[in-house]
């Protein structure tokens, strides 16, 4: 199973400001491109996309390949106009899908 | 004699070893097709522009695994003219496409970084389109020591 993302927001931000995100997901990100110890393939296991939204409004995606090492980092930044909650959510290609929310106070 | 033979089996571990990290022979690297053709995709065919986008990356990667990432492009980031979307390739890895970050007016910023694998000593290509229509693109090479498996 995975653990906890962790998310680094600005507790509290002025209107108007653009504020810098960070975030890390424990994950293999599996390559489907490696063998294991008796030859075999280890089939493909990543997190294809990461979406963050503020009050609803989608903000930033990526879409991510093999080529992302393990323990997908992602660093960018958000506009703030009002107090609200981003949703971060990781999709990996089991079909499982992990979200976190972190709230900012703006002034 | 024996120490000969020792040595093979150390030479065939060793190339087990590197096929575990890299996968079949035939698949580490990608065509230099394919690159273009990804490149193509995402410009439409369309003339680049140079000299807006900074890219943040190590002269030297000692562990291709993991390269840390860093991307500026110079834009207003307004309702009327920011960047849409930013791809990353990398043309030795095994799949060329590494990344496409999606932009908004709300990034404020046209500013990402995250962490790479790059299989070998190779030129990292990143492209950025923007909502006016211009394609920007800039690239940087990275030496790379151990590549990183996959890719």
């Amino acid at each position: 199973m995975v653990d906890r993302p962790r998310i680094r927001v600005p507790a509290e931000a002025k209107k108007g400001e653009v504020v810098e995100i960070k975030t890390l997901i424990s994950h293999p990100m599996e390559t489907g491109l490696r063998k294991d110890a008796d030859g075999k393939l280890i089939p493909k296991k990543i997190i294809n996309k990461f979406t963050c939204a503020f009050n609803g409004k989608p903000v930033f995606s990526v879409d991510l390949g093999q080529g992302i090492a393990a323990n997908p980092y992602l660093q960018f930044t958000a506009r703030v106009e009002e107090s609200g909650t981003f949703r971060f959510s990781w999709f990996d290609d089991d079909g499982t899908v992990i979200t976190a929310d972190e709230e900012i106070k703006v002034t | 004699m024996s120490d000969r033979s020792r040595r093979d089996i150390l030479a065939i571990g060793a190339g087990t070893a590197a096929l575990a990290l890299f996968g079949t022979p035939g698949s580490v690297s990608a065509t230099p097709e394919e690159a273009a053709a990804a490149l193509a995709e995402f410009t439409g065919g369309k003339p680049t522009v140079k000299g807006k986008i900074a890219i943040d990356l190590p002269e030297i990667a000692e562990n291709g695994n993991t390269v840390p990432l860093g991307i500026k492009v110079d834009s207003p980031m307004t309702a009327d003219d920011h960047v849409t979307d930013i791809l990353v390739l990398a043309a030795a890895n095994p799949r060329v496409d590494l990344a496409v970050f999606h932009l908004s007016p709300m990034s404020g910023r046209a500013e990402v970084a995250t962490r790479i694998r790059l299989a070998a000593t190779e030129d990292v290509t990143v492209l950025a389109k923007t909502s006016k229509g211009v394609v920007l693109q800039e690239q940087k090479p990275v030496k790379v020591t151990i590549g990183g498996c996959g890719g």
